[in-house]
């Protein structure tokens, strides 16, 4: 660990690194805590490994990948939001279907594109310490955005997340917020396969605002939780795994992993050794 | 061979147009008015030929046997469902556009007991659809919200979390809800089925009051308890069998649930 700090003075992509990891875990703090309090942790992994057919698509075209995942997470979060609310069967299914579709067809895509094939290994796996500088720039826009379109719509969204019948009722374009909620999903997604790739997001998504709602019960509460937590994840993780050149992306998952595993226990003996106090006072 | 099945779309804005006037044009003009309504699910025909109108200040209790129809009439009135045929105005309005000024309360809360959220903001999520749309809750949405809570004697409650609550405290919550966005109609869909007695009645009171200034429509499975509160009993099964302000007798009963029903005899 001192040896990664007296490093990251030095070298500049390590300082990128960090930076990377602190602007995605902006992303997972903000929405990975709708995406937990509203339960879609698996449309939320089908959009991430969808991402993989834009990503190959793109490579092969000669296009940013980055740009290419943005398009395929933001299309199917349309395509699976749209079964969701008019379609009503199957969506399981679907999601799964679009899940091995688009991963399938990023594999084939990257296995014609001429060149270093090492690239899917990072898609699939990440690594924050190959993120260039500019791409700095690309996630800070995206975190703007996330937060801008939070902040404005901040009670149509908690409407919508809590009680979709009665948002409707209340005059809220249900359809439009959910597809929005999706679509923001879609863009945390891209912001975090820089960091720890595709098959890893769903992890750095949920884990923080899980840990977080263990002992914070407001959303406002757990959205700041989460990010601190995502932060000190990321940023542990990449200290961690410099000395003994771990890769980095996995160092991280297992440390939020495993506080999230200590964490469960450990409320869940809070709320034991409550019941238990309750009881014997009465 | 999917089309049967097919939910109704929540971009379907179709509304036949109106033959009747404006409510007010007319003195006295139904608060809810419901003309020769059919619906049904695929094959299923769950409402047929149903005919209600609900004055000012009444206080209609919805009965009917499990499947009679009465919380998709509910749904149908508040504009979640759309008719096939037939019409229905709430305040002079079809039911989309009337559905901000209707008090709602739902027989079971459609969110996780464990949501993360206090039982003031949730009560001021009734004011949503008022004042400007873009940015947090305002200081007098929150002021709306206490009001709302002061009403239903549930003040107490503001600061708790919405997973805390009772059955009792938690139907009062919604109750407190659906004032808090201006309600000029209560609808509530089974309120008390899942509290005790005790409860029911302090609920049923507190509805009593609220009727002073709220036209109330109510659905119940219980017949005998609420003929204390309500000013008229609709029975519904598929059709509307019965609507009048006299008591509700034996031969209605059988009618409604199909012959092997005990009346209970009740107090007036």
């Amino acid at each position: 660990m001192s040896q990664f700090l007296s490093a990251l003075s030095e070298h500049a992509f390590l300082q990128t690194a960090l930076l990377a990891g602190l602007l995605a875990s902006i992303g997972c703090g903000v929405i990975g805590t709708f995406v937990v309090v509203k339960r879609i942790a698996f449309m939320a992994g089908g959009i991430a490994h969808s991402v993989l057919g834009g990503m190959g698509a793109a490579l092969y075209y000669g296009f940013d990948p980055l740009l290419g995942a943005l398009f395929a997470a933001i299309l199917s979060a349309l395509l699976i939001g749209t079964v969701r609310l008019f379609w009503k069967m199957q969506e399981d299914t679907l999601i799964g279907a679009l899940w091995a579709i688009g991963m399938a067809i990023g594999i084939l895509f990257i296995a014609k594109t001429p060149g270093y094939a090492a690239d899917l290994m990072s898609f699939l796996f990440g690594n924050i310490l190959l993120v260039p500088t500019r791409e700095l720039w690309f996630m800070a826009g995206l975190d703007l955005v996330l937060m801008l379109t939070v902040a404005l719509f901040y009670r149509q969204f908690l409407a919508v997340i809590f009680d979709e019948e009665f948002a409707r009722l209340r005059g809220v374009p249900v359809a439009f917020f959910y597809l929005l909620l999706l679509c923001l999903v879609a863009v945390t997604v891209v912001l975090l396969i820089q960091v720890v790739g595709l098959i890893l997001v769903i992890a750095l998504l949920t884990l923080p605002a899980a840990i977080a709602g263990h002992y914070v019960h407001s959303l406002g509460g757990m959205m700041v939780i989460a990010t601190l937590l995502g932060g000190l994840f990321t940023s542990l993780g990449l200290g961690l795994s410099y000395g003994p050149d771990l890769p980095a992306g996995p160092t991280m998952i297992l440390l939020a992993g495993g506080v999230y595993v200590l964490s469960a226990l450990l409320s869940r003996f809070l709320t034991w050794r409550g019941a238990l106090r309750q009881a014997t006072q009465t | 061979m999917f089309a049967h099945t097919l939910p109704p779309s929540p971009f379907d804005h179709r509304e036949k147009a109106s033959a009747i006037p404006p409510a007010a044009e007319r003195p006295e003009a139904p608060v809810i008015l419901v003309r020769d309504l059919s619906f049904s699910y695929g094959d299923a025909l769950v409402l047929e030929q149903v005919n209600l109108s609900i004055a000012p200040g009444e206080f209609v209790g919805l009965v009917g046997p499990n499947a009679g129809g009465k919380s998709t009439l509910l749904k149908l009135i508040l504009g979640l469902l759309a008719p096939q045929t037939g019409q229905i105005r709430v305040l002079g309005q079809p039911p989309r556009q009337a559905a901000r000024r209707i008090g709602y309360v739902p027989q079971f809360p459609s969110f996780p007991r464990d949501f993360p959220i206090s039982v003031e903001q949730a009560v001021a999520m009734g004011r949503l659809g008022i004042g400007p749309m873009l940015g947090w809750h305002r200081a007098a949405d929150r002021d709306a919200a206490r009001r709302a809570l002061e009403e239903v004697e549930a003040l107490d409650l503001a600061r708790r979390r919405i997973g805390t609550l009772s059955g009792g405290q938690l139907q009062r919550v919604l109750l407190a809800r659906a004032l808090a966005g201006e309600a000029e109609i209560l609808i509530l869909d089974e309120p008390t089925a899942n509290i005790d007695q005790r409860v029911e009645s302090d609920i049923f009171d507190l509805l009593a009051v609220l009727n002073r200034r709220l036209t109330i429509l109510l659905v119940s499975h219980d017949i005998a308890f609420i003929s204390d509160y309500v000013s008229r009993v609709a029975c519904l099964n598929r059709t509307l069998l019965y609507h009048g302000t006299d008591a509700v007798n034996a031969e209605t009963i059988q009618q409604l649930y199909g012959g092997h029903v005990r009346l209970v005899a009740h107090r007036h």
